[in-house]
């Protein structure tokens, strides 16, 4: 085990800063190509339904008119 | 045993395919990023000469293996999708770009942060980082143009052309710290000499590549499928999934 206290784990050596700065961006980046395309695909999901429902009500109008 | 692989050309059976694939992908990820951290940060000693700031590798290097390694395989499904004219293969690399340029962004700025405390600067024009930014600009350049193109067949044909140019540049990134001299240190890994670094080092390294090669096949996947549904939204399949399980 590297470190004694938590303090510890977080100075990084004196390099925190720049340690959990790479890391900390990374993160965000991830989380954020994560939420972007699970953004997509809802939006895309919930058009399609959309339309597939737009299209089974006209058929039916048109069947009965 | 005769598996039909060609079924799987077609963007109809490879949906389906690629739905089950991603959940598998994704909890490899999860679990390897855990393992690849815990050894980074509680297995690996303290380098001797950079004391706790190498740490940065186990997010450095992996990234910058894939922002290259992924561009090359964008090349080639690029090209495949040129020289075939195949719609599937177009689409994987389109899906692949978005994931290489965060990669690529990643690597620049894990060497920044990584370069102020170790060189004292955030960055310097040096072949490695130089050629790294060039990448960075040619997933930009490829995602723009395509965007740009309404009919997404001749995007995807543009979009190959750029691909394809830029193959050249991943030799150039992957060689500069051999054919110039340069700030940048050489080859952490090499497959003719053995690793200059500790076991634990090397395998908390490892583990986090393979965490982001599991990443990047998931999120691949998942924007496949994505364009599969926005491009062939037209098609009776699609219609027909009304109901079912997506």
């Amino acid at each position: 085990m590297n470190w004694n206290s938590w303090s510890e784990f977080f100075s990084m050596g004196g390099y925190g800063f720049y340690v959990w700065g790479s890391y900390l961006v990374s993160v965000i980046c991830i989380a954020g190509e994560i939420w972007l395309l699970s953004n997509r695909w809802r939006t895309l999901q919930k058009s399609l339904g959309q339309r597939v429902e737009s299209t089974i009500r006209e058929k039916k109008n048109e069947a009965t008119s | 045993m005769s598996i039909n692989w060609y079924k799987y050309a077609s963007p109809a059976s490879f949906y389906f395919l690629a739905g089950k694939m991603i959940w598998y992908f994704s909890i490899a990820a999860a679990v390897l990023l855990i393992a690849g951290l815990y050894i980074g940060f509680f297995v690996a000693p303290t380098d001797f000469q950079q004391g706790e700031a190498y740490r940065i590798i186990f997010i450095h290097v992996p990234v910058a293996w894939m922002s290259m390694f992924l561009y090359v395989v964008m090349a080639f499904w690029a090209g495949i999708g040129l020289a075939f004219n195949t719609r599937l293969s177009s689409m994987v690399a389109t899906a692949i770009a978005p994931t290489g340029a965060m990669f690529t962004f990643l690597a620049l700025w894990t060497g920044a942060w990584w370069g102020k405390p170790m060189w004292g600067a955030w960055w310097v024009w040096d072949a490695r980082l130089t050629s790294e930014l060039i990448l960075l600009f040619l997933y930009i350049g490829f995602m723009s143009l395509q965007a740009a193109i309404d009919d997404p067949r001749r995007a995807d044909k543009a979009g190959a052309i750029i691909a394809l140019v830029g193959v050249v540049n991943i030799p150039i990134i992957y060689f500069s710290v051999q054919w110039w001299n340069t700030l940048h240190q050489g080859a952490s890994v090499s497959i003719t000499q053995s690793p200059k670094m500790a076991t634990a080092m090397l395998a908390g390294m490892l583990i986090m590549s393979l965490a982001a090669w599991m990443y990047s096949i998931a999120m691949i996947l998942k924007r496949t499928r994505a364009i599969i549904l926005e491009r062939e939204r037209h098609t009776t399949w699609v219609a027909e999934l009304k109901g079912t399980k997506r």
